[in-house]
């Protein structure tokens, strides 16, 4: 590559060959800088505000107080450990059903069939709407007087649920919504797997007698592993900080008993609903370390696995 | 799945893609599998069905339970949210903030992405990336002290923007992987022919690169369009964007469900018909790289 820019550029002015000679900064730079200017610098002053007062106007004069926060945040049993398990409980649930449901999906389009194009465009369609939308059609369907759920459980004689108005109930209603949005993600990560997976072990353990379920549990699932952990991966970062749902079906708080209100919700009230911000930052800090501790620990078993 | 073990079935006349669907046809999985895809249809389906049946209804038709499927039509809802409410305004401030931050992202992310697959610049692409992780609100704390102290907060630019922060890395993502996978021999031809590194760039590799471009760009709208933190927190009065103005229906004391739904409608209906348009491209960008491993 060297020789050939030596010998073009030759004939060029002297600005086009320095751009060419610097091309890779010449082109990387701007998103760089872009970066630079507004991700790396806003988490820089993320952490800084972590250690300070901050609060009221963002005009207001801050004092430093150290690791003050951050002990006041892992102290607090009163809303940020709750916030953390409803956090950890929501992304479980929502994580497990659209795995299996996922794959279970997925295997069920594995093989060519007539009607294929309506069932993928079936499987686009809640992908791509918009979640504010969508938590407002599901907070309809969810209406324990009017909502259509209650008529559809009536059918097979269950009584009527309060759903998103039950403090027990609305975390996993709100996990149920994520798992219809988002499953179909998952089928599309799996089902790309499964499509590039060779043909010649799955026939080869047909020959040998292989029943369908062990075809899939010892030839396909393991071959399909790696895939399987990408989107969990992907899947688990986009859980992990969801909001949009949470926040179009029970408002500001995660609801009056804070009943969605995972780390996301709480950093978010902190910040904008409260004025807080030394504090929110510091939720924010430990929020984000969780998110990367968790997905260590999923690539390091994915390393050790393979 | 109670197939059952047939060992040595007459099979392998024709290709090998048939071989093991065959084998099952004998037993019950075709139609167990047809009843399924039904069931997944039918649940991925019904409730967005049930929102635009409810944007056609008036509010006491929503509160009649006997009225589920047939009712009256009403458009009474749509001309709320398209002349009352003023949602001329707020599709257009959608519309802008998601093309102008996905155009401006296309045009840092392309050179950047080719820059990083061609140059192998590993940490630099895994800075890019790492906006994937950050929670958006741990970025929006930071945005909202320094935008507000230069008063911008409220206008067009701070949003466009913030919906960058999803939608630059996105187009680094999926175009890196698609220089990845362009042979770089078309390259080095043309400049072995005369062209100088940029131009090669510009006349060959940019033009075969138009389906990961597009792929790129119809996914950073979508996203920037769906997006509601952002526009939530730095958004003004006349600078709402869709989502953010659907909750012009939600009251403290009652909520106008009909309206809600046509806005819900409205919201999604322009994503959904560019998502059928656009399917195979939106598949290929949001399964980009998982299958490399």
């Amino acid at each position: 590559m060297a020789a050939s820019t030596l010998t073009t550029s030759q004939s060029t002015p002297a600005l086009a060959r320095w751009a060419n000679d610097h091309r890779k900064w010449l082109f990387a730079g701007p998103a760089m800088a872009f970066v630079g200017v507004l991700i790396i610098f806003p988490l820089a002053w993320t952490v800084y505000l972590s250690l300070t007062d901050a609060e009221g106007s963002v005009r207001a004069e801050k004092e430093f107080v150290g690791l003050g926060n951050y002990l006041d945040v892992l102290g607090d049993t009163a809303r940020f450990w709750p916030a953390v398990l409803r956090t950890v409980e929501f992304t479980g649930v929502a994580l497990f059903f659209e795995v299996v449901l996922g794959m279970g999906i997925a295997l069920l389009l594995w093989r060519p069939f007539r009607g294929e194009k309506w069932v993928r465009v079936a499987i686009l369609l809640p992908l791509v709407a918009t979640p504010v939308a969508v938590g407002m059609m599901w907070r309809l369907i969810f209406d324990p007087n009017i909502g259509f759920a209650n008529q559809v459980i009536g059918w097979f004689g269950i009584p009527p649920q309060p759903w998103l108005a039950s403090e027990k109930a609305a975390l996993m209603t709100t996990a149920f919504m994520d798992v219809w949005q988002w499953t179909p993600m998952v089928v599309l990560i799996l089902l790309a797997g499964l499509t590039s997976l060779p043909e010649e072990p799955n026939e080869a353990a047909l020959v040998d007698g292989a029943t369908a379920w062990q075809r899939f549990r010892y030839v396909t699932l393991p071959m399909l592993m790696p895939t399987v952990i990408v989107a969990i991966l992907l899947r688990g970062i986009d859980a992990i900080k969801t909001f949009d749902i949470l926040y179009a079906t029970k408002g500001k708080g995660g609801g009056s008993y804070h009943e969605v209100e995972t780390l996301n919700v709480y950093a978010y009230g902190l910040s904008f609903d409260y004025n807080e911000y030394g504090i929110a930052s510091a939720v924010l800090i430990i929020f984000f370390l969780i998110i990367v501790g968790s997905m260590w620990a999923l690539t390091a078993r994915r390393k050790g696995q393979l | 799945m109670a197939t059952s073990t047939e060992t040595a079935a007459p099979r392998g006349a024709t290709g090998t893609r048939g071989a093991v669907g065959r084998s099952r046809s004998r037993a019950a999985y075709p139609t167990f599998r047809v009843v399924a895809l039904v069931v997944v249809v039918l649940s991925l389906i019904a409730p967005l069905v049930w929102m635009v049946l409810a944007s056609f209804k008036t509010n006491v038709d929503i509160y009649d339970t006997s009225k589920a499927l047939f009712f009256h039509p009403t458009i009474e809802n749509y001309t709320k949210v398209l002349k009352q409410a003023n949602y001329g305004q707020f599709i257009f401030n959608s519309f802008w903030v998601a093309f102008a931050s996905t155009s401006v992202s296309l045009v840092l992310g392309v050179p950047a992405a080719y820059s990083m697959s061609r140059f192998s610049m590993n940490r630099s692409a895994l800075v890019v990336l790492m906006a994937r992780v950050i929670p958006g609100v741990s970025l929006l704390v930071p945005w909202y002290y320094v935008f507000s102290n230069l008063r911008m907060v409220g206008g067009y630019t701070v949003l466009i923007l913030s919906h960058m922060f999803v939608a630059l890395p996105l187009v680094v993502y999926i175009m890196m992987g698609y220089f990845d996978s362009l042979p770089l021999e078309l390259e080095e031809s043309a400049m072995v022919d005369g062209l100088t590194p940029i131009g090669a760039f510009r006349k060959i590799t940019l033009p075969l690169s138009v389906p990961g471009i597009a792929t790129a760009g119809i996914l950073s709208f979508i996203f920037s369009w769906n997006n509601f933190m952002f526009a939530l927190v730095l958004s003004g009065a006349h600078t709402k964007t869709l989502p953010v103005a659907i909750f012009n229906f939600v009251g403290y004391a009652s909520i106008d469900w009909g309206g809600l739904m046509a806005a819900a409608t409205v919201v999604t209906l322009p994503i959904m018909v560019i998502a059928l348009f656009t399917q195979k491209y939106i598949v290929s960008g949001l399964t980009a790289g998982a299958t490399k491993g």
